[in-house]
């Protein structure tokens, strides 16, 4: 797609106010929870206190008698799917879905959805709950992932058989599959090592912690219609899953996107629309479900906890010369934990002849893991950058000059097979290497750290529509939810196309029934692939007017171009023509042809992978453990940045939340297979006060898949900063963390260990 | 169970509503009143997303009940702006991309318009201590801090 | 004659350990159904992961073409957050 190659952007590149904007700073925006129909009941769902049992019975008869409850469900209410993953289903297995959503003969973990109820009011609702009689027999759980691999772990499924090796078992296991990639031969090439780390290490499940808890409104229809007003990262998704668990056909489904306060990958599956829909169609009344935070911790779909081992062999000069992962990560009650991804990432930034990554996934009594921003990533990453640091300290060299060294850039072939395009991870590397940080003096107790992250990308299927009104204004349609100001990338690509100001394009996200489909909001796809769209649907805009000026003139349509928001003649043959704006190409739309209507539907390839490096300063406190992070910077490839505020924002959030994971945050587990902090306050998610501000440097080599040059810029800052703090606590202290997350009482152990 | 009749003041309009004993001042806002812009992110005053000014002080609505309001006077989000004219941290916030996902942008608006009244020249470190009790998952509260801290210095300019 | 490299899993399970095959190849559809034909019942699994052909991640790939010396990747499903 070439035309905008060294071309000066208009639009692009500038920081113009959203077009949601008002309405989010003055609390008018629409939420999922925000929804209000007329006669809506409230839905409150029953889950199960044990970490796994098999249901015996659920009376639910006392409930039902319960004046102003108008319907109770449960299992037997939901029709039974497919056992196993059929063909054509993309490896989704329904009958899991479906069973997650709402627990049949087994819970599975605890917080697993066993009944549900719709009442008149939410005091109500809760006293049905209560007055549901749920017999269990409690069976024996596994919470650790290393604990579910063993032979003899509590069988969670019968149906669960290894996949990726040889035989194929013939026994049912927790093991759902094993992965292996191979560059060279690694094993073989550690001999030509001068130094060998290995090392092993663990974390915990984490959360998205997105501060909007997942909410639904359903209605049914008399006519077997049904309509859900929802927040997600895909109103598509959620149409076709919901649609498919409750045996409807697709177009019977119409969902409304509500605004989506967050979900960094959390809202990119179903856990409650099914629930409300079959609630409404028993109580013949819409039905509201909002999931408290203690739901949404112990039922939704948190980031696996891990155990992995990495070892690398480097010369003396720091050359790397082999490395191997592997990786162990828990799914959760079902399969779905990102291990594929995490084993393809891990070693993203370096350039290896000889390079192993390998791992296992296994089912556990925990709610389903599921995708977090760069899924599997910053786990890989943390372990791989950890070892690459270390080396770098015994060796005594720079761990800047080590990075550089063998980073990986144009032409590095990956782990995975293919070989990376113009990418920009060098150009991160020196970018925090030439940073003033560098120069600032350390005290007592503080050290700097320093890590690099990849992360792929997604393309995908994506439509649009451009819609000139008739005095020249335009509004662009899409199905992407907007999670982080992406109405402002695409009204400001489409403003660049039609050459028109950015206050005169209006864009929309509308309902599955209103727009063309659109796949979930992820892989940091939107601006890239919905972008892609919006520029051809304005290209296909721009092509019709000058198609219709052409026909006024009476020329050939290559004697009109387009420039600047106006149909000129081409050059002198095409005759002395005065150019014509868009708004008076629209004023004579229904005289040249009709309305003039843009549209695109594509599914985008050439998505460019994503490199991050990150740089900070921390002071540890020896007497508590401590960390304090005093500086910290953050370097990213953007391709091209469409809105760099909201660039920079990616970064930047992406870059706390991974300090999150680092020092905080962790899902605690009882012996009872029981969650213990399932609210925000036991849950820490950094908060102001924890925090430095935070440098982003957007650096811009050009997506070559993209006509703006655009790479996706959501996920791939979450991926450093786990490793950049274990680096630059361990160059503080002298001790190096292992252990996900790095909180003061671990820290200080190892202090006093060390000691 | 039966309902209390309570009399209060919501951005500065007289208002009664009829609300149970569970029912919290957010429940009241947002359920009986139809005022959405206050947000229920935790319902155990974690997260601010829910804060409101009670009597000039600011609270997290989720921690004051419904019944205790009877003669009180309340402030949200949708009184922050006068007419077409927003607050100057609502502008600022637009202008500084304060705000991605913009769910808890309400709560640390009416926290930060709170700040700003009690202290017009606060320095970064009062300013995120203040706004410690309100959550923001997308931004890393950078550009929040650098809005409040502008269009303080702004405020003060004015004057 | 365009080289196709399969997983290490996929090899294993299907293809007694083999990866890597020269295959004369039009598109991602005819070349799922020749490996298909090779290696019964791996077909719907390829299906299920994503490809890259010529260092280019494909998306839901099945018409693309492949040239005769392309080089074609099959790997794991890639989800983002």
């Amino acid at each position: 797609m070439a035309g905008y190659e060294g071309k000066a952007f208009k639009w692009v590149g500038t920081r113009p106010v959203r077009p949601d904007g008002v309405d989010k700073v003055t609390g008018r925006a629409n939420y999922g929870a925000d929804q209000n129909l007329a006669g809506q009941l409230t839905g409150r769902i029953l889950r199960s206190p044990h970490a796994h049992a098999k249901i015996l019975s659920i009376d639910t008869s006392k409930a039902e008698k319960l004046p102003g409850v108008k319907a109770v469900i449960t299992g037997k209410d939901f029709p039974q799917m497919h056992r196993g993953v059929l063909p054509g289903d993309e490896g989704v297995n329904f009958h899991y879905l479906s069973s997650n959503i709402m627990a049949r003969d087994k819970a599975l973990y605890d917080g697993h959805a066993v009944a549900a109820v719709a009442a008149t009011s939410a005091a109500i609702a809760e006293e049905a709950l209560a007055l549901i009689d749920v017999k269990y027999e409690v069976l024996p759980h596994v919470i650790d992932v290393d604990d579910a691999l063993k032979p003899g772990a509590p069988l969670l499924h019968d149906d669960i058989f290894t996949t990726g090796v040889n035989p194929k078992p013939d026994k049912p296991s927790n093991t759902v599959q094993r992965v292996h990639m191979a560059l060279g031969d690694a094993n073989a090439a550690f001999k030509d090592a001068d130094i060998i780390v290995e090392r092993s290490f663990k974390s915990k499940t984490v959360h998205q912690g997105y501060i909007e808890p997942h909410a639904v409104v359903a209605e049914w229809c008399e006519d077997g219609q049904a309509r859900i007003w929802c927040s997600s990262q895909g109103h598509f998704m959620v149409r076709a899953l919901t649609a498919r668990l409750l045996n409807m056909e697709v177009a019977q489904v119409r969902v409304m996107p509500a605004e989506i306060g967050g979900g960094f990958g959390g809202k990119t599956i179903i856990f409650i629309e099914p629930t409300a829909v079959l609630l409404a169609r028993k109580a013949e009344r819409p039905v509201r479900i909002v999931m408290s935070r203690d739901e949404v911790f112990r039922a939704t779909g948190p980031a696996p906890g891990s155990s992995i081992d990495v070892k690398i062999g480097a010369k003396k000069n720091g050359m790397l010369v082999a490395a191997v992962g592997e990786f162990r990560f828990q799914a959760g009650a079902f399969p779905g934990s990102p291990l594929g991804p995490a084993c393809m990432a891990a070693f993203g930034p370096y350039a290896l002849a000889h390079v192993t990554s390998a791992g296992y996934e296994a089912v556990t009594n925990r709610p389903l893991c599921f995708s977090y921003r760069a899924p599997g990533a910053p786990l890989a990453s943390f372990a791989v950058e950890s070892v690459i640091d270390e080396i770098a300290q015994k060796l005594n060299i720079d761990p800047m000059e080590m990075r550089i060294m063998n980073g990986s850039k144009e032409g590095t072939q990956m782990v995975y097979g293919p070989k990376l395009k113009a990418v920009g991870n060098l150009e991160c590397l020196k970018a925090i290497k030439n940073h003033p940080i560098n120069k600032i003096p350390l005290g007592p107790n503080q050290g700097r750290g320093l890590a690099a992250g990849f992360w792929f990308n997604l393309g995908g299927q994506s439509s649009a529509v451009v819609n000139i009104a008739e005095d020249g204004t335009a509004t662009i349609m899409t199905g992407s939810p907007d999670i982080g100001g992406s109405r402002a990338s695409m009204a400001l690509m489409a403003a660049e196309v039609l050459g028109i100001d950015y206050s005169k394009v209006r864009p929309i996200v509308g309902d599955t029934s209103a727009v063309g489909f659109c796949e979930i909001t992820h892989g940091s796809r939107v601006t890239f692939a919905t972008g892609m769209a919006i520029i051809q649907a304005a290209e296909d805009v721009v092509l019709q007017c000058r198609q219709r000026v052409a026909a006024m003139w009476e020329v050939d349509v290559e004697a009109v171009v387009w420039e600047d928001g106006h149909a000129r003649p081409a050059g002198a043959n095409a005759g002395e023509q005065k150019p014509l704006s868009l708004a008076q190409i629209a004023a004579r739309a229904a005289r040249t042809g009709g309305p003039l209507v843009g549209k695109a539907a594509i599914n985008a390839g050439g998505a460019g992978p994503a490199f991050a490096v990150h740089i900070c300063d921390v002071e540890v406190d020896p007497e508590t453990g401590g960390v304090k992070i005093l500086r910290y910077v953050a370097s990213q490839d953007a391709g091209k940045a469409i809105h760099p505020s909201y660039v920079e924002g990616q970064i930047q959030g992406g870059a706390v939340q991974g300090i999150g994971w680092a020092l905080n945050e962790e899902y605690i587990y009882g012996a009872d297979g029981r969650l213990q902090n399932s609210g925000f306050l036991d849950y820490r998610i950094p908060v102001a006060s924890d925090l430095p501000m935070i440098e982003p440097i957007i650096l811009e080599i050009p997506n070559p898949g993209h006509p703006f040059g655009v790479r996706g810029v959501g996920e791939v800052g979450i991926v450093p900063p786990l490793a950049a703090l274990a680096n630059a606590i361990s160059r503080a202290t002298g001790v190096r963390m292992m252990d996900l997350p790095m909180t003061p009482p671990k820290i200080l152990a190892a202090i006093d260990a060390k000691k | 169970m039966s309902k209390f009749h309570i009399s209060a003041t919501v951005n500065g309009e007289a208002v009664e509503y009829l609300c149970d004993p569970k029912q919290t001042l957010l429940d009241v806002l947002r359920d009986e009143l139809n005022l959405t812009g206050s947000k229920e992110g935790c319902s155990s005053g974690d997260c601010g997303a829910c804060s409101v000014t009670l009597d000039g002080r600011l609270v997290c609505s989720c921690l004051v009940l419904g019944v205790e309001m009877q003669g009180r006077s309340v402030e949200t989000i949708e009184s922050m702006a006068s007419g077409e004219k927003l607050h100057p941290l609502q502008q600022k916030f637009l202008e500084a991309a304060a705000l991605q996902c913009g769910f808890c942008t309400p709560g640390f608006l009416v926290a930060a318009k709170s700040l700003l009244e009690k202290n017009p020249n606060p320095t970064e470190s009062e300013t995120r201590y203040w706004l410690a009790g309100n959550l923001c998952r997308c931004t890393g509260y950078d550009k929040i801090i650098r809005a409040v801290l502008e269009t303080a210095a702004d405020m003060r300019g004015s004057k | 004659m365009a080289r196709i490299v399969l997983s290490d899993e996929f090899g294993r399970q299907f293809a007694g350990g083999q990866t890597r095959f020269d295959l004369d190849v039009k598109n991602v559809r005819h070349l799922i159904r020749e490996l298909e034909e090779m290696f019964p019942g791996i077909g719907e699994h390829l299906e299920a992961g994503a490809i890259a052909i010529d260092n280019e991640i494909i998306p839901d790939p099945w018409l693309n073409p492949i040239k005769p010396n392309s080089e074609v990747f099959f790997l794991p499903p890639i989800k983002g957050g």
